[in-house]
């Protein structure tokens, strides 16, 4: 690995020796766990671990109820229920699995966001950021393909819903949406394959986990003064930074041991707070919910989905000049899809100098509208489709895209940013250390 | 209270006044509170045997609760039956398709603990086994789901409130008739009221007037949606004790170990 100088695992005895010629997996571990961090992360920089955590809490619950569950449309939604009635602990299992999907885009979302506003995704983190977000587009099939599985009405009906955005696609959409069915409607072939894909993409995601590691340890990390540490010498280096065990093992365990007595008190008090209901009806294709709302954390983009109505003056204009191919449905597709594609585009579209945010006046107040604008996003997903919601939605979305594609190139040109520390252990001292000399400028907090 | 309740008018009236119109359709839900609330609430045993009483008398004649093995009944945290109460329960009241009588026609027999209760006879009558976490009582203000982190999700509490909130008139539409329900969505009901005053007597001489059959009922159905209710808040209150304690460790090693970094001298 390259990256920050630091010292290296050196084998002593006669054995480490022979083992290290030929397989040297010691060295790699003792690299990775020793690599050298910058000093003043602070709290957003815990996330990492937390969604790391929910990784292997997913996988392994996800593996015991695979041994009690039944994909088999008469069966599905009983078998679940012999999980949490007969299985021994089924009934915790279970809550922590469907409880842990939540902390899991909980702490994705704070962690696309922390990037989002230190400008983590900038050069020379380009690559670590995409990986990102393919690893965000994962766990959103991931969690689609899972909630299927109870077979409740929910269950079934949104998967109706969303494989029929598929459906929307001109041309080939009728032929794709059966392709990915099994069948021209949800039902057992759909069952079977959406169980075989929600085992397999959690280790695609263990995968892309390994390369995202690997991409930020090259780069180092970013931290919240956007200064990069200075890798002249060693001792430099030592100066800007501390090894990651101990100092940010301890302090991202005491973070996660917080966030698990938070997340326990949920799965124990009240597990059903963030599902819905009508997922403990057992699937009927004769009945459709009134109302079809997808989980919490796909409710921003449910919202964008929606919100470009055959009204919409740019829908009537894609549609014209397409000669109808591009409908409102379609585009509410691209709309959506898009509204991913411009976050992954960031490192591209921030056309600043200044890697963080603290340092850029301006840039604060457009980031700070737009996690507004996605919690306001995600509050009109799950309002039934109608006015005024349609046309809030509607300027949600346009900002979405404003931000991302208008915001962050302008930005770059009209802000004044402020000077940012000039190394990492300014920045540091400033913060924490008692010092006689009169070099700190910033009252300490 | 009245508080909470102006606010989520004010939100309601301010964010479109939709939220007042959605809130009419759906029908109204009154809070109540159970034994079985909070983060150490229980399931009391002796309500559970009366729900399970006007269960059996009343519910059972149209609704089945096919996901409910009736060996439940003797199930610690549940109705608590011993094992012979369950057997003749089982015996008693309950019968069961089986297709392996008759040379293979099938026939109904007298169940077993073993078997499931069975499936409902009438088609039109929603199976009960989860109906307590298949409604939600309350969703709002404006769908923002914070009266369920107040009250509760509010399935026992629409159950109940459907019980008791008849108002007493019918119509007649296509050739069903329907009756007026305050707790219903849309208002009206194809369920005719399925109890009244004294309709269940119970042995012990316990209150049966509708108000207090329809409070036995809910909690029974509770029961039977989330059977293992009891084992999950103690496990969920001595997991938070745990953790947190490991929280504070962490807490006292992260300070510890970042102490002479932090507060070094230059």
């Amino acid at each position: 690995m390259g990256g920050i100088p630091h010292d290296h695992y050196e084998p002593k005895s006669k054995l480490e020796k022979a083992i290290d010629s030929r397989l040297p997996i010691v060295g790699l571990l003792y690299d990775t766990i020793m690599v050298p961090t910058p000093k003043n992360l602070n709290w957003m920089w815990i996330w990492g671990i937390v969604l790391t955590f929910c990784l292997a809490l997913q996988i392994i619950t996800g593996i015991v109820l695979v041994m009690h569950y039944t994909p088999h449309v008469d069966m599905a939604f009983a078998s679940i229920e012999h999980i949490m009635r007969d299985v021994n602990g089924g009934h915790m299992i279970r809550y922590f699995h469907m409880n842990g999907a939540s902390l899991f885009f909980m702490a994705v979302y704070t962690h696309m966001f922390r990037g989002l506003y230190y400008g983590s995704y900038k050069a020379p983190r380009e690559i670590t950021w995409i990986i990102g977000m393919l690893i965000y587009l994962l766990m959103m099939a991931t969690g689609f393909l899972g909630y299927v599985l109870p077979w409740g009405q929910m269950s079934f009906h949104g998967t109706a819903v969303i494989t029929g955005l598929f459906g929307a696609i001109p041309f080939v959409g009728e032929t794709l949406q059966s392709w990915l069915l099994g069948a021209t409607a949800v039902g057992q072939p759909a069952l079977n394959r959406f169980f075989s894909l929600h085992y397999l993409f959690p280790f695609l995601i263990a995968g892309l986990v390994i390369v995202h590691i690997w991409a930020f340890h090259t780069t180092g990390n970013n931290n919240p003064t956007g200064v990069e540490v200075r890798r002249g010498s060693k001792a430099e280096a030592e100066k800007d930074t501390l090894p990651f065990w101990p100092y940010f093992v301890v302090k991202d365990l005491f973070a996660l041991a917080l966030i698990l007595t938070i997340f326990m008190a949920i799965v124990g008090f009240m597990p059903n707070y963030l599902g819905h209901p009508d997922n403990y009806i057992e699937a009927n294709p004769l009945a459709t919910p009134a109302h079809i709302v997808p989980e919490w954390y796909y409710l921003p983009f449910y919202a964008i989905l929606r919100a470009f109505t055959s009204e919409v003056w740019v829908v009537q204009f894609a549609s014209f000049i397409t000669g109808g191919i591009v409908d409102a449905k379609f585009f509410g597709v691209l709309a959506m899809f898009g509204a991913i594609a411009v976050m992954a585009l960031a490192p591209w579209l921030d056309t600043s100098s200044v890697r963080s945010g603290r340092y850029r006046p301006m840039f604060k107040w457009w980031f700070g509208i737009l996690v507004a604008d996605f919690i306001f996003l995600m509050w009109l997903g799950a309002r039934p489709a109608e006015e005024p919601y349609a046309s809030l939605a509607l300027i949600g979305a346009t900002y979405w895209f404003a931000y991302f594609l208008v915001i962050l190139p302008l930005l770059g040109v009209i802000e004044k940013p402020s000077t940012p520390p000039a190394t990492i252990e300014d920045d540091f001292n400033t913060h924490y250390v008692k010092s006689d000399a009169a070099n700190i400028a910033a009252p300490a907090e | 209270m009245l508080k909470k309740f102006t606010l989520s008018i004010t939100l309601a009236l301010v964010l479109g006044g939709s939220g007042v119109q959605a809130a009419g359709s759906e029908g109204h839900v009154d809070d109540h509170d159970f034994s079985f609330e909070g983060p150490f609430g229980s399931y009391d045993q002796e309500q559970l045997r009366r729900g399970l009483k006007v269960y059996t008398e009343v519910c059972s004649s149209c609704h089945g609760m096919k996901f409910v093995p009736i060996r439940t009944l003797g199930d610690e945290g549940g109705p608590q039956l011993s094992k012979a109460e369950v057997r003749a329960y089982a015996t008693q009241f309950v019968q069961v398709w089986d297709q392996s009588l008759n040379d293979g026609e099938g026939d109904y027999r007298d169940a077993l603990p073993a078997d499931h209760f069975p499936k409902g006879g009438n088609s039109n009558a929603p199976d009960l086994s989860l109906m307590a976490k298949a409604r939600a009582g309350f969703h709002g203000p404006v769908s923002t789901g914070i009266n369920q982190l107040l009250k509760g999700m509010g399935g026992p509490e629409y159950i109940l409130s459907l019980l008791t909130g008849y108002t007493g008139k019918e119509k007649t539409a296509s050739g069903t008739t329907l009756y007026e329900n305050t707790a219903y969505p849309g208002g009206w009901i194809s369920m005719a009221p399925p109890l009244e005053d004294e309709i269940v007597e119970f042995e012990d001489g316990h209150k049966n007037d509708l108000k207090h059959l329809s409070e036995d009922i809910s909690a029974f159905l509770m029961w039977t949606a989330e059977p293992k209710l009891n084992d999950r808040k103690r496990a969920g209150t001595v997991g938070v004790l745990i953790l947190g304690l490991l929280t504070i460790l962490l807490f006292l090693a992260n300070k510890a170990l970042w102490k002479p970094i932090k507060n070094r001298e230059i």
